[in-house]
């Protein structure tokens, strides 16, 4: 995945975030069949995960685990199993495809009412999530419909050429 | 469209919850008492940590180790809210006052009229507020001062509601929450002000304290963690750490460019007060990001315990603790004030247990060090503090460079760390008991992976750059609820406990030790041999604070129940180790087996009118 196609995706989601709530459609087949810049698709194009026999994942999964708990882990938990107010994202996600994940996580979500008080905000702004959109949601979708496990995946794919260097482009940080 | 209406029901709403619900009530027309009338009185519960000292120690001792086993459920009260209930009630004569999570709801409770609703307030608040909070919409509680009662609103608005009524006296803001800055702690009221901090660590927010106007709310003065010395009100010429004057410059010269503008260092911790010195005594928490390979330096004074003159707001003295923070090990939990004997000499110490796993004692006149111990021996990122005052390490931790993230650089897994970043104790306070002369200390046993990575900073949007993985420490367990001697080291008795220990402890002259479990437990434990003596299920998990107040020639004990916060984050689906070997199904139990949401206040008395 070059910059440039982060970059796009960032402007996708914010235009995306302002519609919010397509209907309702759980992710399709998550079989992979294409691999660019360490990101695997299904035959949708929507990011996915490619996990060995031998429980190594593929380098999109293992960022998107990494990236998770950057933004997310604070409210959804460790692993995306849920907090006390926060939904379990193993389930959650078994409901929604790609755009509405993204939707959602442009856009925010409010359920304020006398009984909870629940608020996600928008990532729209925040590279440190929509930078690694794909690879957050590969990871989720792994979690939710692909049995990968809790904690830190035992063994992932390497690294693909240049990956720091376009993410850290895409940050707009200097390292 | 579908946010729009959400929002214009919520402003609907909102006109709604603004207004005070006050029923006229027999009680409002007694003059109120001052702050120092009120906690003269033993049988008030009048300071979030009962007293300046923040010691937690009642003199009541109608309740007492041979008939705290007796103790029952003497009334209960549902707060409406169903989020993480930290802090604890005040108790000001025939009233107590207590304040939920978000929305901020605070209730005035007759304890003459079967706990009547006197009066309640709920604040309009911007729910957007709601996920720039870190870890739940928690509020530590409100202070008390000269009929006024004290809030720090989510939105971090500190607001006066006068006691009898619950109206509005001043409101003041101290800052944006859309910038994530946002108000948890409790305040304290000294003479004619009221201090309060900010929390936002995980936001980049540059922490203070502010020094508010009690009579009209003005900022009096307002003061810093990181930055140039008039931000953060150091005299370079008597501003001490460990004895020596600190200097021009000292946190800028600790900073690679102007990164100490989004260096963290919130206060949203405890803060206590000594009348003879007229220092006010606080601490400082993680420097951001949590990625340390991005910001190089000893990031001051993040993780600082400050000593600030309460009129000027001057520091006297600064410790930093952890320098340059690879862990998230805040430095804002309690700071108890006691005199010791330390080899055979009375020495007025400040006593504080850490979250990063070692229990500091310090003279509080002067900054002086004079113990750094473990009170957790798994405790393993350090092999302990240089206490070699002619080093020129005097005062930092040894760091092992194995289990501290960023030794080796960014984007590696570094595995193995104890305490996890959650800290052997976080904000839960320990109580200090002047009759067994041993701290009781709520504590966390839980261990943790840590990898760093680079993150870029976004206004209002989390700023945190690290994987954690936490797992139960060695034994198994994620909580030890301990009476500890910080002085030698010593742990005198210990209670494991499945989950963290994430309720504050209360000691009593009663010679009883009271504090509350993530399962919901409240016990009550024998102060000197660490037996359970009372154990009964609330029904909710317990991270709030246990308190006692006297009323009608009855002692009572009262606990807030209301799972949630970090502990409610961490646990609620249960921890995995992922050292446990290729294969191992297990898994730790999940909290959500044991306990569910809901915030309700419980109240235990002896039998008997």
């Amino acid at each position: 995945m070059t910059v440039t196609s982060r970059l796009v995706l960032i402007a996708f989601a914010l235009a995306l975030g302002c519609g919010v709530a397509a209907l309702a459609a759980a992710p399709g087949n998550p079989t992979p069949v294409k691999e660019s810049g360490g990101i695997w698709t299904d035959k949708d194009g929507a990011p996915t995960f490619n996990i060995a026999k031998d429980g190594s994942v593929d380098w999109g999964t293992f960022v998107g685990f990494l990236r998770y708990n950057d933004a997310c882990l604070r409210c959804h938990g460790p692993d995306g199993a849920g907090s006390s107010y926060a939904p379990d994202l193993t389930q959650a996600l078994k409901g929604i495809d790609y755009a509405q994940f993204i939707a959602f996580v442009a856009g925010g979500i409010q359920a304020v009412n006398t009984a909870q008080q629940l608020v996600m905000p928008s990532f729209a702004t925040d590279k440190n999530v929509m930078c690694f959109i794909q690879e957050i949601y590969a990871y989720l979708r792994a979690r939710a419909t692909g049995g990968l496990g809790r904690g830190r995946p035992p063994k992932h794919a390497p690294a693909p050429k240049g990956f720091d260097e376009a993410s850290y482009k895409c940050l707009g940080i200097q390292m | 469209m579908r946010l729009r209406e959400s929002w214009v029901a919520f402003a609907a709403l909102g006109a709604l919850a603004g207004a005070v619900i006050a029923a006229p009530t027999a009680n409002a027309q007694n003059a109120m008492p001052s702050l120092q009338q009120a906690a003269a009185n033993t049988g008030n519960w009048a300071i979030p940590a009962l007293n300046y000292a923040s010691t937690r120690y009642s003199t009541l001792d109608q309740i007492n180790a041979s008939n705290a086993g007796q103790l029952q459920v003497a009334w209960t009260f549902s707060t409406g809210v169903l989020r993480g209930h930290e802090g604890q009630p005040l108790v000001i004569g025939d009233v107590m006052y207590l304040v939920t999570p978000f929305p901020n709801t605070v209730y005035a409770l007759d304890l003459n009229n079967n706990e009547r609703i006197i009066w309640q307030y709920t604040p309009t608040q911007n729910p957007e507020v709601i996920p720039v909070m870190c870890c739940d919409t928690v509020n530590r509680g409100v202070a008390y001062g000269d009929g006024k009662i004290i809030l720090h609103q989510a939105d971090n608005t500190v607001v006066a509601l006068d006691a009898q009524t619950g109206k509005v006296d001043w409101s003041t803001p101290l800052g944006s929450y859309k910038v994530g800055a946002t108000g948890t702690d409790a305040p304290l009221v000294v003479g004619d002000k009221v201090f309060a901090g900010v929390s936002g660590g995980e936001f980049g927010v540059n922490g203070f304290i502010a020094a508010l106007s009690l009579a009209d709310g003005h900022i009096i003065w307002k003061a810093n963690s990181e930055g140039p010395d008039s931000m953060i009100k150091f005299d370079p010429n008597t501003t001490t750490s460990l004895g020596k004057v600190v200097g021009a410059d000292s946190s800028l010269k600790t900073w690679k460019g102007d990164q100490w503008k989004i260096g963290g260092g919130d206060t949203w911790g405890w803060y206590s007060y000594d009348p003879k010195l007229n220092l006010l005594y606080y601490g400082s928490g993680n420097p951001s990001t949590w990625n340390p390979v991005q910001r190089p330096g000893d990031n001051k004074w993040s993780m600082t315990i400050f000593a600030r003159d309460a009129d000027t707001g001057v520091a006297k003295w600064v410790y930093q603790m952890t320098p340059h923070d690879q862990w998230d090990y805040d430095g804002i939990n309690e700071m108890i004030l006691a005199d010791l004997t330390i080899n055979g000499q009375q020495v007025p110490v400040l006593v504080h247990f850490d979250r990063n796993g070692l229990a500091y004692v310090l003279n509080r006149a002067t900054g002086a060090l004079i113990a750094a111990n473990k009170y957790d021996s798994d405790v393993n990122w350090t092999t302990g503090v240089d206490m070699d005052p002619s080093s020129p390490n005097y005062g930092r931790p040894s760091v092992v460079a194995q289990y501290a993230p960023g030794s080796r650089g960014a984007n590696v897994n570094y595995q193995g760390i104890c305490p996890a970043a959650l800290g052997s104790k976080d904000e839960q306070p320990a109580a200090f008991d002047p009759q067994t002369g041993l701290f009781y200390v709520p504590t966390n046993h839980v261990c943790m992976d840590y990898e760093p990575y680079p993150v870029a900073y976004t206004a209002g949007q989390p700023y945190v750059g690290a994987t954690l993985s936490m797992f139960p420490g060695p034994g198994g367990y994620m909580g030890r609820f301990i009476a500890f001697d910080p002085v030698t080291g010593k742990t005198v008795w210990a209670i494991n406990d499945q989950f963290s220990d994430w309720g504050g402890a209360l000691t009593t002259a009663g010679g009883v030790v009271f504090y509350g479990t993530l399962k919901g437990y409240l016990r009550a434990v024998d102060a000197k041999t660490g037996k359970i003596l009372y154990n009964f299920k609330t029904p909710s998990g317990i991270i709030g604070n246990v308190m006692t107040y006297m009323h009608g020639g009855k002692q009572y004990i009262a606990v807030l129940s209301g799972v949630g916060g970090w502990a409610g984050i961490g646990l609620a689906a249960g921890l995995t180790d992922p050292h446990a070997g290729l294969g191992a199904v297990g898994g730790y139990a999940a909290l959500k087996n044991y306990t569910a949401l809901g915030g309700q206040l419980t109240v235990f008395a002896l039998p008997g009118s």
